[in-house]
């Protein structure tokens, strides 16, 4: 981990452990869950897990390379096995994003949509956790599309918009390519309108959307590669 | 803060021959310094990086905190032939202090990342140190007289007064004290965007690269100024970055190639007089994925931590996460050699990605003659494996299990089923207890292990009372 010094960094990590206190256990290394690499946690997901490690990658002010394109090329791989195509479109286009998310949802593998939707939630999840220490949460960062139906989240308005203004440019390119459409459901709408700072349990949290834990075993099955995976890693390589 | 490296443990080997020696590993443990202490860890103490002269009489090592520690083989001495091979501190010194950068806005970590020893030239030693940005150039010089009775200058260097001057003297040298002088020669700045991961000296010794994530530059040793390009994968769309750059080193012996690993687990073989840019690599290494073994953590564990040309020229040897490998530049379909470091940890990879330790760069070494290697492993054990044998054993670098003189045993780690006596379960490994730099004696059978703010080093008695 490239911890930092300095008086803009140390505010940054601080603010960076506010955000992400309630998921963040597995980055603070004084706790001895850390240290004894525990069973994979039951509750949280690889994809989530891995927009996480993105997350935090890029809050350092000059990121790890090696572990950003690690990481990165592991959610591409995540998403081409999660994709309904067999080959994901480098960049998606705005129109076409929906009727992705629609067919995700629609899909004839009721568990995996299920555990998808699972992951949405996550997601939004995170993004509110991101969002509660931002002091002008209602102002955004310029050139984010506020308000009216839910906006063609872009990678970095996934990531929150706390490292918007941290990012270098071309790091910001790094994810233009990853299909974040899967997440352009409604299940946004809640979290990403109200900008609310909301707890753990906010208006995002739809019951019908709870799973047990046996779909959320298997979905860490398929996640671990346990499991056959659908198809083969496409564009991730 | 005192560092730690002052604890310094030396083993013996049992073995017969070099080619069985990996047979009888019966490691003793000499009576500690004396002026071991324990001491907190602090993460300055941590070492970063192992590297032995082209000697071997000099160790040099890097840490966290920026510094460089020197040690020195002690001369063999016929009343205890059993010191030859201590290795004592010689010198310490700040190579690298926290930088600001200020266009940037970011902090620079002081952190050494690699040394590079310069084969020697005369009675100095020169080595190159570097951490993510800026490499420096290091003289390590010895005195052990002073110049005494000059005529217009007193003891303390000052000039005297002409009148009081009334007869000439011969100045004469006076033994002294040793003392060990280290000056900064040169600094190369400025020919880095991203963290530069490697160094290599050329066998021409007159040049030197410097690989980054991305890029890789070519510098003469004389000239800070400017550097020379010649390898740059950066697309022209960050987007479009799948790739990095982790490890490069020259040839041992032709001076125009040199090999640089990927993050996706190739090798990259450059010819420099083909073009002044080498974007096209000459030789391209690199194994098919096995798809029996495919999950979402393939390409992490196939990530190339480190790379190493054999002395000899003829093989490379590669570390990624689970393996080590032998590439010969003959064949670059697939590995003609694959160890397996610690397979037990194939079914924990989900967990080791989200502790990061998937992460972990480990390094590799050869021994002088090629026919073993050893890298690191977790829990403060290391691996070696003899290539004409095929045998292979699990040592741990650990003061806590080890009293002066007892016999350090050989480790081994039990996936499930059976369980010996001294096994230890992969469950109760310490992941934070991890050894990632070694570094192998040019020619004997010594070792330097770093196990986070410890330095061990190990040795083959039977092959160093030969010399």
């Amino acid at each position: 981990m490239m911890l930092s010094k300095g008086l803009k960094r140390k505010r940054e990590e601080e603010r960076e452990k506010e955000a992400l206190a309630v998921d963040s256990w597995w980055l603070d290394p004084s706790l001895p869950a850390v240290a004894q690499a525990p069973p994979a946690v039951a509750s949280s997901s690889l994809l989530d897990l891995s927009v996480l490690k993105l997350h935090h990658s890029l809050r350092q002010s000059e990121p790890d390379l090696r572990h950003l394109v690690l990481v990165v090329n592991t959610l591409r791989r995540i998403q081409a096995s999660m994709a309904p195509e067999p080959t994901l479109p480098p960049v998606p286009s705005p129109p076409a994003a929906p009727c992705v998310a629609d067919n995700l949802l629609a899909s004839s593998d009721a568990a995996l949509s299920a555990s998808m939707a699972s992951l949405l939630e996550d997601l939004s999840h995170i993004e509110g956790l991101s969002q509660a220490p931002q002091p002008l949460v209602d102002e955004g960062p310029p050139g984010r599309p506020t308000g009216g139906s839910p906006p063609n989240l872009g990678a970095l308005d996934l990531l929150g918009p706390a490292t918007g203004c941290l990012l270098d440019d071309e790091l910001e390119g790094l994810f233009e390519d990853i299909d974040t459409s899967m997440y352009d459901s409604e299940l946004w709408a809640p979290a990403s309108e109200g900008l609310k700072p909301g707890p753990e349990d906010g208006p995002g949290k739809e019951e019908a959307l709870e799973l047990d834990e046996a779909e959320l075993d298997y979905l860490l099955d398929v996640l671990v590669g346990t499991q056959a995976l659908e198809r083969p890693p496409g564009p991730g390589r | 803060m005192e560092r730690e490296l002052e604890t310094r443990l030396r083993a013996w080997m049992e073995g017969r021959a070099e080619s069985r020696w990996l047979e009888k590993c019966q490691w003793e443990l000499a009576e500690p310094h004396p002026e071991t202490t324990q001491l907190e860890s602090v993460r300055a103490d941590i070492i970063s990086t192992v590297e032995f002269n082209h000697t071997g009489e000099l160790l040099a090592t890097g840490d966290k905190g920026g510094r460089v520690v020197i040690f020195q083989r002690e001369p063999e001495s016929k009343n205890a032939p059993h010191s030859q091979g201590e290795y004592d501190v010689y010198s310490t010194f700040q190579s690298h202090e926290p930088e600001f950068d200020y266009l940037k806005s970011l902090e620079i970590e002081e952190k050494i990342n690699k040394i590079k020893w310069l084969p020697q030239q005369n009675a100095a030693h020169s080595l190159l140190s570097t951490n993510d940005k800026t490499i420096k150039l290091w003289k390590i010089t010895e005195r052990d007289k002073r110049p005494e009775g000059y005529n217009l200058k007193d003891e303390e260097g000052k000039l005297k007064d002409l009148s009081t001057v009334t007869s000439l003297q011969v100045p004469v040298l006076k033994p002294m004290d040793l003392m060990v002088e280290v000056s900064p020669r040169r600094v190369f700045a400025n020919g880095h965007t991203y963290h530069i991961n490697s160094i290599s000296v050329n066998s021409d010794c007159e040049t030197y690269m410097s690989a980054d994530d991305l890029r890789i530059n070519l510098w003469h040793l004389a000239i800070t100024d400017r550097s020379f390009n010649i390898v740059d994968i950066k697309p022209a769309n960050m987007e479009d970055l799948t790739e990095v750059i982790t490890a490069s080193e020259f040839h041992p012996h032709h001076c125009n190639l040199f090999v640089y690993s990927s993050s996706k687990g190739s090798l990259r073989l450059c010819d420099m007089r083909a073009a002044a840019l080498c974007d096209k690599h000459s030789k391209l290494f690199e194994e098919p994925e096995d798809p029996s073994n495919r999950s979402f953590f393939s390409e992490i564990i196939s990530s190339v931590s480190d790379v190493k040309f054999s002395h000899s020229g003829r093989y490379m040897l590669t570390r990624d996460y689970l393996t080590v490998k032998v590439w010969d530049l003959n064949m670059e379909a697939r590995p003609i050699e694959t160890y397996q470091v610690h397979d037990y940890l194939r079914s924990k990879l989900c967990s080791l990605y989200e502790n990061d330790c998937i992460f972990d760069k480990f390094e590799c070494a050869w021994n002088g003659s090629d026919s073993v290697i050893m890298t690191g492993a977790y829990n403060n054990f290391f691996r070696m494996f003899d290539r004409n044998t095929k045998r292979d054993v699990t040592l741990e670098a650990s003061r806590e299990s080890s009293k002066p003189r007892a016999v350090l045993k050989p480790r081994r780690v039990c996936v499930g089923g059976k369980r010996r006596r001294d096994d230890i379960s992969v469950d109760s490994l310490d992941f934070t207890k991890k050894i990632l730099h070694t570094a192998w004696h040019p020619a004997e059978n010594i070792i330097a292990i770093a196990a986070t703010n410890n330095l061990y080093i190990f040795q083959d008695k039977v092959n160093s009372e030969m010399h």
